[in-house]
């Protein structure tokens, strides 16, 4: 335990010493600040045309949550898939390359120890990237209450879904020493996770389930409206534990090729 | 303390190590020599349970590398060829965290990082990021690295390599001063280095063990040579040199330095006593000692009579990561 909270603390300190974090997480403020005054602006418009011309309109529900909030998710889920391979990309790959791998390797820790204490270090600077998208849901909070369960449920499949990219980042970054190869190969994995769910199939067999259920977003979808559905917790969980697991093995493997 | 049992390494088709086996008693100080790719970064490797072994068995302080890898780490102390540190680190929190990790408890961690900053001379850059430091600093913070926790063993691979020549007569004299206290086993090209901190050597080449075994002994086989110089007649002094107790062949090598001299090579069996009963027989005889030089086998004969002139030249090994 003392181990692991060791490597996380220097792992944390390393991506604060670079460059990387910081301006990852500018990125991700700003974008996140452009989704949401979009959505904010249009909701606005809506709502004042709604109010001129609701004889025509009709009785349309204006919520915050279907306005403003899934789509901002929405948008956040996509950003997230561009910005998350570069926050795991250097992970092992850089350590690969230094060969610092080696004494890594000959302290007394465990492989999972480092992969996790990896892990958790990439986790938390993620979390407060996330932590700064929420200044926009307080700057909300101020002219109009939104509703707190979409709110809660959005970020805690933002989370989940983070937690799936960055395993999957941090396997791809044992795979090769070079950190853009590595980066390259977590956007076209995750990519594809996302592509596979338009290829849905017609019919509706259990092929197209399957099809449907491998999509990464398609789990996204309803934490987005607020709804949190074990079934997606159980998949991004198993994402996350998978490539986890894949990054063990890989290590593993790493030491016999030498 | 280190025993190796037909370890033996493959990447693939290539056999890097070939059934070597050797052993290190505690508190010794072993060189281990080879020319450049003869598997001496692999072996120290797999003894830091870094790299498992294909086939063969490695113990280390009592304990199988390959079935109790972490405990086998707790005892050991590496310092890579390539010294990969943490260059966004500074040097004191680098090796504060290593520390930690190593197991030192909380409230000697000052003093032990104190203390491998002392020994390795490095106290005067504690404050400095690891990567703005020279060679020889990077490398005297990686043997910090290798000493803090206090190991029973030390492998260093090429531990003065890029060092100032005061630099290297410290660390020389550090790595000495831990003979009977750890067992060391240290990687060189210098092979005065090795005759001078060591007490036994491997010695691998291609991949297979040529020899395993201390200084002494390892010299005492090759048997040194002699070189007789006297004003005798050649034909009688050659005859009796070599019934001499302690003479193994005498070659004649013509008029030695003076007048009136012969000069003999001879390869002893028993260089201090082949010595001794030619200084005696000589003077005995009534003849003119004019000279009478050799000694024992340095290490650099025993190695170049071992590994073959082509590969003695000291050259840097390539990185092989």
């Amino acid at each position: 335990m003392r181990n692991l909270i060791t490597l996380t603390g220097r792992e944390l300190r390393a991506f604060f010493y670079s460059p990387i974090a910081y301006a990852t997480g500018f990125i991700f403020a700003v974008i996140t600040g452009v989704f949401f005054y979009a959505a904010l602006s249009y909701y606005g418009m809506a709502s004042y045309e709604m109010s001129r011309m609701a004889q025509f309109a009709g009785p349309r529900e204006l919520s915050l949550g279907e306005y403003v909030l899934r789509p901002l998710f929405g948008n956040l889920s996509v950003v997230m898939l561009l910005m998350l391979p570069l926050l795991t990309m250097r992970l092992f790959s850089e350590e690969r390359k230094a060969g610092s791998l080696e004494l890594l390797f000959t302290w007394p820790l465990t492989d999972f120890q480092i992969t996790l204490g990896k892990f958790l270090a990439v986790y938390l600077v993620f979390l407060l990237m996330l932590a700064v998208s929420a200044l926009n849901i307080a700057i909300l909070a101020w002219f109009a209450p939104p509703p707190w369960g979409v709110v809660a449920c959005g970020y805690l499949g933002l989370a989940l879904l983070g937690a799936a990219f960055l395993a999957m980042g941090l396997f791809m970054s044992t795979l090769t020493e070079n950190q853009v190869i590595a980066a390259a190969l977590s956007f076209g994995a995750l990519l594809l996770f996302w592509v596979v769910g338009w290829l849905v199939p017609e019919q509706k067999d259990a092929f197209a389930a399957m099809v449907e259920y491998l999509s990464i977003f398609s789990h996204f979808e309803r934490f987005s409206k607020g709804v949190v559905d074990t079934r997606d917790v159980v998949y991004y969980l198993s994402f996350a534990f998978l490539f986890l697991f894949l990054t063990l093995r890989s290590l593993e493997a790493a030491k016999y090729r030498g | 303390m280190i025993k190796a049992e037909n370890l033996t390494k493959r990447y693939g088709a290539v056999t890097a190590v070939n059934a070597v086996s050797f052993e290190v008693a505690p508190g010794e100080i072993c060189g281990f020599l080879g020319p450049n790719g003869a598997g001496k970064t692999t072996t120290m490797r797999v003894l830091t349970g870094f790299i498992p072994p294909s086939q063969g068995r490695v113990e280390v302080a009592g304990l199988d590398v390959a079935r109790d890898p972490l405990e086998v780490k707790k005892r050991v102390g590496y310092l890579p060829e390539t010294t990969p540190l943490y260059g966004d680190m500074r040097v004191e929190e680098y090796l504060q965290f290593v520390g930690r990790i190593k197991g030192v408890a909380r409230g000697g961690l000052t003093q032990a990082v104190g203390g491998v900053m002392e020994a390795a001379r490095i106290a005067d850059r504690r404050r400095s990021l690891i990567r703005t430091l020279s060679k020889g600093y990077r490398q005297r913070v990686g043997l910090a690295q290798a000493l803090i926790g206090g190991p029973e063993v030390l492998i260093l691979d090429e531990p003065t390599i890029g060092l100032d020549p005061t630099q290297i007569k410290d660390i020389r004299s550090l790595i000495k001063s831990l003979a009977g206290k750890r067992t060391v086993i240290l990687s060189s090209h210098i092979l005065s280095e090795v005759q001078l901190i060591c007490s036994r050597v491997v010695i691998i080449k291609g991949g297979r063990l040529l020899a395993s075994e201390s200084i002494e002994s390892l010299a005492a086989a090759l048997g040194g040579h002699l070189s007789v110089s006297a004003k005798a007649p050649a034909d009688q002094l050659g005859e009796a040199l070599a019934r001499l107790p302690g003479v193994k062949s005498v070659a004649a090598r013509g008029p030695g330095a003076e007048p009136g001299a012969a000069r003999f090579e001879i390869v002893p069996s028993d260089v201090s006593l082949a010595r001794r009963e030619i200084a005696r027989f000589v003077v005995g005889r009534g003849w003119e000692l004019v000279a009478l030089t050799g000694g024992a086998a340095s290490l650099e004969e025993a190695y170049l009579s071992l590994v073959g002139r082509a590969d003695a030249h000291p050259e840097p090994e390539a990185p092989h990561a």
